[in-house]
């Protein structure tokens, strides 16, 4: 039935204004991501200006920057700097992204130093294998420890559904983590997030994980009436995927978590189909990628 | 380095959907005859009824009554084409269906919008559900047509002769398929009978049938209400009848089939109970009691009309559902967004409001959201459920065929079973739990003829389906439904 | 000048592509007037372990389909067999075939693989079963593919029997790897085209032209096939077989059938025909609350 549930999503015809007004929506809660060996800060530069003006062609209705723009540490500086005034916040991962398979307290420090260098967004891993093994307690100090490094700073709990393996153990690690990181704490709405992907492994973020993450947010605040953030990442890569995305929030936790405070997609390429989209129902003409990839 | 330009995205209201109209239109004729030996022909009646779209109110054709002489003609050539079709060899009566098959997957659309427009329900499911379902039943019974030595422990079987064929409102063209594919691979003739209310996918098959050259005679259709059908039913060339619809009527087709020794299969209405245990997967559990419930507007004869929560969760469930049923969109079915669409006719639609009320008179406390205001013409009837339901109740009872939910508990296994089984139906039950012994225990002391474990309204052609008790008897699909059909 | 025919390469059928035999040997078709009509690939040992590879790889996507898939699969390459019936009759007519007698083989072969097609999802409504234990348990025996099936067809008939064996594993949801002789070294080829556009998933189908006697041992002995089935080898290839399969204990299976026995319904489209290209699993489930 997860699946029957997760697939009637998709079904849903958003069209229209709702598509047009979908695909905004869907841009303002981008975490605009490069994670890779390669990354200079020529290229974390680029990344950034895209991030605030997304759309290189004057529309309308103007495209909305998009919220996020995440990269490793060591990039954090520049980024932050290409970023200032603009809104959009700097993410950064950490916690020895993407295995983190590091010491905990190597793990500790990037965390800390990154949130030095300016970093506005923590995105953390957790021990997948200490989770598989059973050893749920460990995994639960590691969140707590990382999020009292990270202070007031916003955290983002990834699970790495893909690696979970079942259902069960998606939802079950999602109410783990949530319960850890909540634990003596009042926490804000969207202080935390909890996260399916490092989008380096496959599957990553597919609707039926992702309704599991959203239904154990949506158990949470039943019972506590805290609102924690949900963010997909990980192979999307088309908008269709995004708008499908949308509406299992709407229909899964409503109105309210329609906002990149409490919803974020992680996602490099899906911006340009966002864009091509925009133009084509803007103008009626489909774009090619030469007229939206600037990076 | 700039600000953003946009401001904010979503309105004061929220992200909500604009309408998706399907645009698909098939050709409708302003008037149809009756298809009898192969050719459309007028009603000797002389006598014509309307049929018209529910969620509007607007009349879509003009479909021809059959009379007594009508359907002594349909008889007369069901019979005629009977031996000629019995000697074909199985593969090449089993290549016929796989052609209409294939006409039917490539029709699809246009077919499901017909559907949608005649019936009321949304064309999402009649897309998505129906129309796969009407093609898997026709190809899957294609494969049996040269295999039935096989199928009967290799016993060389024969077919009935003429079948007698009455159908329902609700799933107007998958129930044609039920009955024509077993029916035509085991080599009989067929004499239909659609429901009053949505005769056109019928005909629009018949005009199929034609295409593919299926030999005339072999599948008749005599349009027209009750009265035709019992015309069908009582037919003395009829050596075989299928009944699909309420219970008071296939009682009526008992009666007047009593003098004879014809076989005869009846799947009838039901009151059908999704037993939710504490230790069950309650995400699931949920999609599946409002599945069962509310697709296709509750017209189901299996829908899962009973909710049995386990007591310790009832206040919670309870809750989600409501939740979850708020999310239900009811509106247009021509809308690809539509979760609920229009009840089938005014009759039966003040059939439910009076059971709706009734049950609030009895004391049961009535749920309903009423998001959206519903269009001024058509008949509607927005999702709701009631608690505090008593099992002597009406709502408990009754068979409303509505998108009504009658939710009451339980507190062990023993009294889920016995509150399930108490009602004079068995169709079909829903068992929820995570815990695989408890569902084979508590699957075979369901007085049902299907039972879903953690999933509810799954159908397929090679998947038997009928009930017990009231709910009739024989079975549909699969290998055991072609029984009826052969001697 | 008259014009210059293109004579077709025939090649292996291997994962979904068309390779050379690895060895690079090809043999000669000819017409019964001797002219070349074609050249086939000789398939090689090392092609063998190649198709019995891509065959493995294949399984699952096959396997794991809905039966009603499959069928729907089968039924189309019936259709595309249909369309293409000239070029099969043709190449029956090389081999030595009367035109009639090869209109009827192809015709045959078409019916034979819609028949095969409806039995997908039928199959196990006849060979599973459940079975009344004596103790609160629910018990059923379901019939599930083997694995990976390789099918060494007879010289005679020559396209309705490569069709039958390699239907039926097909259709009981198994990997099959088909071994064709020299004589029907263009049908295989054909055949394989014919699946190629019928979405059949790469690897659930393998086709190996030109001599069998050399493919015995490699394919027999390969730990990756689940089961053998053979028919018109002479009884020292059949041996040398069943002593190759059985360092892995596999199942061999020997059909009989000669002439116009493949003709037959009552055994082709027997359910104990295709019997021989499943596995039994039985499974316990206790009940009480």
């Amino acid at each position: 039935m997860l699946a029957r549930r997760a697939a009637s999503f998709t079904r849903r015809s958003i069209k229209a204004d709702s598509k047009r007004s979908g695909l905004r929506l869907a841009v303002s809660m981008l975490d605009l991501t490069t994670l890779e060996g390669a990354d200079s800060p020529e290229l974390a530069r680029a990344l950034a200006q895209r991030a605030i003006h997304p759309c290189p062609v004057r529309l309308d209705q103007p495209v909305p920057s998009v919220a996020a723009v995440c990269v490793y540490p060591r990039l954090v500086p520049v980024v932050r700097e290409a970023l200032a005034g603009s809104g959009v916040k700097t993410a950064s991962v950490a916690t020895s992204f993407p295995s983190g398979q590091a010491p905990l307290d190597a793990r500790l420090a990037e965390t800390d130093a990154a949130i030095a260098a300016g970093a506005d967004e923590i995105d953390m891993v957790i021990s997948r294998g200490a989770f598989l093994s059973g050893r749920f307690d460990e995994v639960a100090a590691e969140v707590r420890a990382v999020k009292e490094v990270c202070g007031d700073t916003h955290l983002k709990i990834i699970l790495e559904t893909g690696e979970l393996a079942t259902p069960d153990n998606i939802r079950r690690c999602a109410d783990l983590v949530i319960e850890a990181v909540s634990a003596g704490r009042e926490l804000a709405d969207g202080e935390v997030f909890v996260k399916t992907s490092t989008g380096k492994i496959s599957p990553a973020a597919t609707m039926p994980s992702v309704l599991l993450l959203l239904e154990a947010v949506r158990d949470h605040f039943l019972a506590t009436g805290v609102r924690i953030g949900v963010k997909p990442a990980g192979g999307i890569r088309q908008s269709k995927a995004a708008l499908h995305m949308l509406v299992m929030v709407r229909e899964t936790l409503g109105q309210a978590w329609l906002d990149p405070k409490l919803f974020r997609i992680g996602a490099s390429s899906l911006l340009d189909d966002l864009v091509r989209q925009l133009l084509w129902t803007s103008r009626g003409h489909y774009a090619a990628m030469h007229d939206v990839a600037v990076t | 380095m700039g600000q953003s330009e946009a401001g904010t995205v979503v309105t004061a209201q929220g992200w909500e959907y604009s309408p998706a109209p399907e645009r698909t239109r098939p050709k409708i004729d302003s008037e149809y005859g009756l298809f009898i030996g192969g050719e459309f022909r007028a009603p000797q009646t002389g006598r014509v009824f309307d049929t018209i779209n529910p969620a509007t109110g607007e009349r879509l054709a003009r479909i021809a009554e059959a009379g007594q002489d009508d359907v002594d003609a349909a008889m007369a050539a069901a019979r005629a084409a009977g031996p000629k079709w019995a000697r074909l060899k199985g593969r090449e009566r089993g290549k016929y269906l796989f052609r209409l098959a294939r006409r039917i997957q490539e029709c699809s659309r246009e077919l499901a919008v017909l559907e949608t427009m005649d019936g009321g329900k949304p064309i999402r499911e009649s897309r998505d559900v129906d129309l796969p379902l009407v093609a898997q039943h026709f190809f899957y019974h294609a494969g049996w047509a040269d295999k039935l030595h096989w199928a009967f422990g290799g016993r060389n079987v024969k077919p009935r002769g003429v079948c007698g064929q009455i159908i329902p409102w609700n799933f107007p063209l998958l129930m044609a398929a039920w009955k024509l594919a077993p029916a035509l691979a085991c080599g009989n003739t067929v004499v239909l009978k659609p429901a009053e209310t949505t005769s056109l996918t019928a005909l629009h098959l018949a005009k199929l049938m034609q295409e593919i050259d299926l030999p005339p005679g072999v599948v008749n259709i005599v349009t027209g209400a009750g009265e035709t059908g019992r015309m069908v039913a009582s037919h003395p060339a009829v050596k075989k009848v299928a009944f699909t619809g309420s219970t008071d009527v296939g009682r009526k087709i008992m009666e007047e089939l009593a003098p004879r020794e014809i076989p005869l299969t009846l799947e009838l209405g039901g009151k059908s109970a999704n037993i939710v245990f504490a230790d069950a997967p309650i995400e699931q559990a949920i999609e599946g009691v409002v599945d069962g419930i509310w697709f296709n507007q509750g017209h189901v004869c299996c829908a899962g009309s009973r909710l049995l929560v386990e007591e310790s969760i009832l206040e919670s469930f309870v809750a989600r559902l409501r939740d979850r049923m708020a999310q239900l969109r009811v509106g247009d079915p021509l809308d690809k967004n539509t979760d609920v669409g229009a009840i089938n006719s005014g009759e039966q639609l003040r059939r439910i409001q009076s059971l709706v009320t009734a049950g609030q008179e009895e004391g049961a406390i009535l749920h309903d959201v009423q998001s959206a205001p519903l269009p001024d013409k058509g008949f509607w009837f927005p999702p709701c459920f009631f608690t505090g339901v008593q099992p002597a109740h009406i709502v408990a009872r009754e068979e409303i065929f509505g998108p009504v939910l009658a939710v009451m508990s339980f507190r062990t296994p023993e009294e889920a079973i016995r509150r399930a089984n108490m009602t004079p139906y068995g169709l079909a039950a829903g068992i929820w739990t995570d815990k695989g012994s408890k569902i084979f225990e508590i699957a075979s002391r369901m007085e049902a003829g299907i039972v879903w474990c953690n999933t509810y309204n799954q159908y397929d052609a090679a998947s038997p389906f009928g009930g017990v008790k009231e709910s009739g008897f024989g079975r549909e699909g699969g290998l055991h439904g072609l029984r009826a059909y052969v001697q | 000048m008259s014009r210059l025919p293109v004579v077709k390469t025939g090649k292996l059928w291997i994962g979904g592509k068309w390779p050379r035999s690895e060895s690079g040997a090809t043999f000669v078709v000819e017409n019964s007037k001797g002219e070349t009509v074609a050249r086939c690939a000789l398939a090689s040992r090392k092609d063998s372990r190649e198709a019995v590879e891509a065959a493995r790889a294949g399984l699952a996507p096959w396997r794991d389909a809905t039966s009603m898939l499959r069928g729907q699969v089968l039924y189309r390459a019936a259709e595309m067999l249909e369309s293409r019936g000239d070029e099969f009759t043709t190449a029956l007519r090389d081999g030595g075939m009367a035109a009639a007698t090869a209109r009827r083989e192809v015709e045959l072969t078409v019916d034979r693989m819609v028949m095969l097609a409806g039995w997908c999802d039928k199959i196990h409504q006849i060979l599973g079963c459940q079975n009344s234990v004596a103790g609160p348990y629910h018990n059923f025996t379901i019939p599930q593919a083997c694995g990976v099936v390789v099918a060494f067809c007879p010289e005679d008939p020559p396209l309705l029997s490569m069709v039958t064996l390699m239907g039926a594993a097909m259709a009981m949801g198994n990997a099959v790897v088909t071994v064709v002789p020299r004589s029907s070294g263009m049908l295989g080829v054909l055949l394989g085209e014919v699946l190629a556009v019928s979405d059949v998933p790469s690897g659930a189908a393998n086709i190996l032209t030109g001599d069998i006697e050399p493919l015995l041992d490699p394919l027999g002995g390969h730990r990756e096939v689940a089961v053998m089935v053979s028919s018109g080898l002479k009884k020292a290839a059949r041996t040398r077989l069943r002593l190759a399969a059985a360092d892995g204990i596999r199942r061999v299976h020997t059909i009989p059938w000669t002439g116009t026995d493949w003709e037959d319904d009552a055994e082709t489209c027997s359910p104990w025909f295709l019997e021989q290209f499943v596995e039994f699993k039985t499974m316990w489930h206790p009940a009480g609350v």
